[in-house]
């Protein structure tokens, strides 16, 4: 009789949640106990059918949503991680996992208010923990509602290995890098197609002697004068930028806006690019930099700024640093404080056996020990519960 | 003085009547003298001096060590009467320290027997006629101890008969216990007997002493327990080598739970690990996560080995401190000090498991040192030919 209750309940509030934690949960057998009307899921138990983040809940937490396929084209041109690119190629589908600091982010953003200066939220965590995909979970949440995303995928890249520096046109004592601005406006032209012919420029932008912008052109003819005259491409890049903040909080203005920059401590940290008398160049003469540092803060509303750390490509700082005070300095830490810091930790039990019987799924783990379940506890030993640890442990398995 | 020689070879071994010393034939008598043992035999065929260890000599040697032996107990203050082989070690290393790494090289006092090789006597009498009468088999020891099994065989066996024909055989007649111990081997018959045995020989041995101590009624009390002793001669005991190992105790802690200590070394590592139980399988190094502090992959399973291997991975705590050397001496450190202290948590037989394993061996390898007219350990300078 009670089962009866908890079947209609479940039914009601869950499209098709089934928590998996195998260790005997009362989730599970509830769960089991309660559905045995319903037909029986094509898929497993650690997948989800939810694919869109908006409705995911906490009982999502540990499965796996597939990513549609057009969404990855146009969301994620250059958000994804390399190694989880790969694993897509692999398995020829993306599934992302739901883990709680995602979520806690995106039930912070749909109780938000924008007519207030814009929430920042910042992603920190061990090396490997699955920052950048909680990130790229909530850029994927932020897409699907609509929003203008505006994705810098790796904050370190622009600030080392920089094959063309410009001493700039517009500020003489800055420097430019056409290249990956480029780059970049090639891949927001991707991700946000539909705004560009919505969005009017506000101001009137020379580029050179005969080539300017007119005050109220859409903003794609900007992002493409910026992608086919490389040279004046960061520039574009800061005019694009200064468009958006000023736009997006209007209220006669259709849409908001979602900044994520990965590798956020890039902004505030050391670059390893000379100029020609071999000095280094600090952050504040590159372009992209200061463009960047002007677009998170918190000075426009009607959007939400989310960041995370990132250890792996930051330059001159320790291996062991991943709190937010060590890896974003003094100076950072000021200047993005106040904002709201959201951990990412390791796998817990749940999300570790859903990991583990996705990749069994996915046929990914080939060595007979790894069914058992004294492989389990190895796999459990050795990669400590580590996402990136556990993903490079099973590569070779 | 080589009179007395000759006068005590002959008391010794009087089977000779010509024990009246005539000086003339001292020389022939000993240059027929002793044959040196077959040890000496392999090891320098060229410099084998026969008159080396006389009897006499040997004896003297045996009253000097055990007036040497008063001498040392007199002067470390202690009892001269119960002054044992470890109590001479001991001092002498007290009094002589050594730094020598070859443990053979250091100085040492032992009883001659262990010392100077075990020699055969003298085989034959003045006349030239050999006492035994085997001797012209070549091997006299061998095949009279041979001999001397057939008839422990034949003996059992006769008893056996007696007993049936008197209707008192007992049918619960047990074979000799042997308990945890092997026979000797080749080199060891070849010790006691002093002759060259041939691989032959040593089976045939074996089967007649396989045959005597598979007989009913050879562990029997009374006359035929002499033979369990007397077999045991030929036996070599083997103790288990893990019952050597020291175990770390359990200790508990405030709350109950159960914890180890143990420390392990490898290369210039050390390290000292507590095993907690009841725990979630956590490890961790110096503080920091096992993830961190070994981001190879190998040192983790190294440092993973010997939980897997007893099957405790979920359950017990890993808390290591480590420090010297490099990551792997590191890690087979933490490796040996781990598999000490999960010894407290096992069995006797997991024990023995793992010391097959080769989880309880501490690594003798270390950095050997280079020498001069080289460039390092092994590598020499290029060689010009002119």
């Amino acid at each position: 009789m009670g089962l009866q209750r908890v079947s209609f309940r479940l039914r009601q509030t869950v499209a098709c949640a089934r928590s998996i934690h195998t260790s005997g949960c009362r989730h599970l057998q509830e769960a089991l106990a309660a559905e045995p009307e319903r037909n029986p899921e094509p898929f497993s138990i650690f997948r989800s059918q939810e694919s869109d983040p908006a409705c995911q809940l906490e009982n999502h937490v540990g499965q796996y949503y597939t990513l549609p396929p057009a969404h990855i084209q146009t969301v994620f041109p250059h958000g994804l991680p390399a190694r989880f690119q790969l694993q897509m190629k692999t398995f020829n589908e993306g599934c992302v996992m739901v883990r709680p600091p995602a979520l806690e982010v995106i039930s912070y953003l749909k109780r938000a208010d924008y007519s207030k200066p814009a929430l920042r939220f910042l992603f920190y965590g061990v090396k490997g923990s699955g920052k950048t995909m909680s990130l790229c979970h909530t850029v994927h949440y932020c897409s699907t509602q609509g929003w203008l995303v505006v994705h810098i995928p790796d904050a370190h890249l622009w600030v080392k290995n920089c094959k063309e520096l410009l001493p700039s046109s517009y500020n003489g004592s800055r420097f430019d890098q056409p290249l990956q601005a480029t780059n970049w406006l090639r891949n927001f032209r991707v991700t946000n197609e539909q705004f560009l012919s919505k969005i009017q420029t506000r101001h009137r932008y020379v580029w050179t002697k005969r080539e300017f912008t007119e005050e109220g052109r859409p903003l794609g003819e900007l992002v493409d004068q910026g992608i086919t005259r490389v040279k004046s491409s960061s520039d574009v890049v800061g005019a694009v930028i200064k468009e958006l903040r000023l736009q997006s909080g209007q209220p006669e203005g259709c849409f908001r806006m979602a900044v994520a920059v990965d590798g956020l401590n890039a902004l505030w940290g050391r670059s390893t690019i000379k100029k020609e008398d071999k000095s280094p160049v600090s952050i504040e003469e590159l372009t992209l930099m200061h463009n960047l540092r002007k677009l998170v803060k918190n000075d426009w509303c009607g959007g939400a700024i989310i960041t995370a750390l990132s250890q792996t490509g930051s330059l001159y700082t320790p291996k062991t640093a991943y709190l937010p005070h060590v890896l974003l300095g003094e100076e950072g830490f000021d200047r993005m404080d106040p904002f709201v810091p959201v951990t990412v930790s390791n796998y817990s039990e749940k999300e570790f056996e859903s990991c583990y019987l996705y990749y069994q799924d996915r046929q990914w783990l080939q060595h007979p020990q790894s069914r058992t379940e004294e492989g389990k506890k190895e796999l459990v030993f050795m990669s400590n519960r580590n996402p990136s640890a556990l993903e490079r442990l099973c590569a070779f398995i | 003085m080589a009179a007395s020689c000759a006068r005590t070879v002959g008391s010794l071994f009087g089977k000779c009547g010509t024990c009246s010393s005539n000086i003339n034939t001292i020389t022939s008598r000993l240059s027929r003298q002793i044959c040196s043992s077959s040890a000496l035999h392999r090891k320098n065929l060229a410099a084998a001096g026969p008159e080396k260890f006389t009897v006499e000599f040997i004896q003297k040697q045996v009253e000097e060590f055990n007036i040497g032996k008063r001498h040392l107990a007199n002067m470390m203050g202690e009892d001269t009467e119960n002054f044992t082989q470890e109590d001479i070690d001991r001092s002498i290393a007290y009094l002589f320290p050594s730094g020598l790494f070859e443990k053979r090289a250091r100085p040492l006092m032992k009883h001659p027997e262990e010392i100077f090789p075990r020699q055969r006597a003298v085989q034959w009498g003045e006349d030239g006629r050999p006492f035994h009468f085997l001797f012209y088999t070549g091997k006299q020891s061998y095949y009279s101890l041979m001999h001397e099994i057939y008839a422990k065989i034949q003996g059992l066996e006769r008893q056996q008969d007696r007993l049936r024909a008197k209707g008192l055989l007992s049918s619960d007649a047990k074979p000799l216990s042997l308990g945890s111990s092997r026979w000797i081997i080749k080199e060891e018959l070849e010790g006691i007997v002093m002759e060259t045995v041939t691989d032959h020989d040593y089976q045939r041995f074996l089967q007649l002493m396989e045959r005597l101590a598979g007989l009913p009624q050879a562990g029997a009390e009374g006359a035929e327990g002499g033979e369990g002793v007397w077999v045991l001669r030929f036996r070599q005991q083997l103790e288990a080598q893990a019952s050597r190992q020291a175990v770390a105790a359990l200790q508990a802690d405030a709350q109950g739970r159960a914890f180890s200590t143990a420390e392990g070394r490898r290369k210039t590592s050390n390290s000292s690990v507590v095993l907690r139980d009841g725990g979630s399988g956590r490890a961790t190094v110096n503080g920091s996560e096992l993830l961190s502090y070994f981001p190879v992959f190998q040192d983790r399973e190294q440092v993973m080995f010997p939980l897997q291997f007893a099957g405790v991975l979920g359950r017990l705590d890993v808390e290591a401190q480590v420090s010297g050397g490099g990551r792997s001496s590191q890690a087979g450190a933490v490796r040996l000090a781990i598999s000490r202290a999960l010894l407290g948590f096992l069995s006797e037989r997991e024990m023995e498991n793992m010391r097959q394993a080769g989880l309880l061996t501490p690594d003798p390898r270390v950095r050997e040192r280079d020498k001069p007219g080289q460039e390092g350990a092994r590598r020499k300078f290029t060689w010009k030919k002119r």
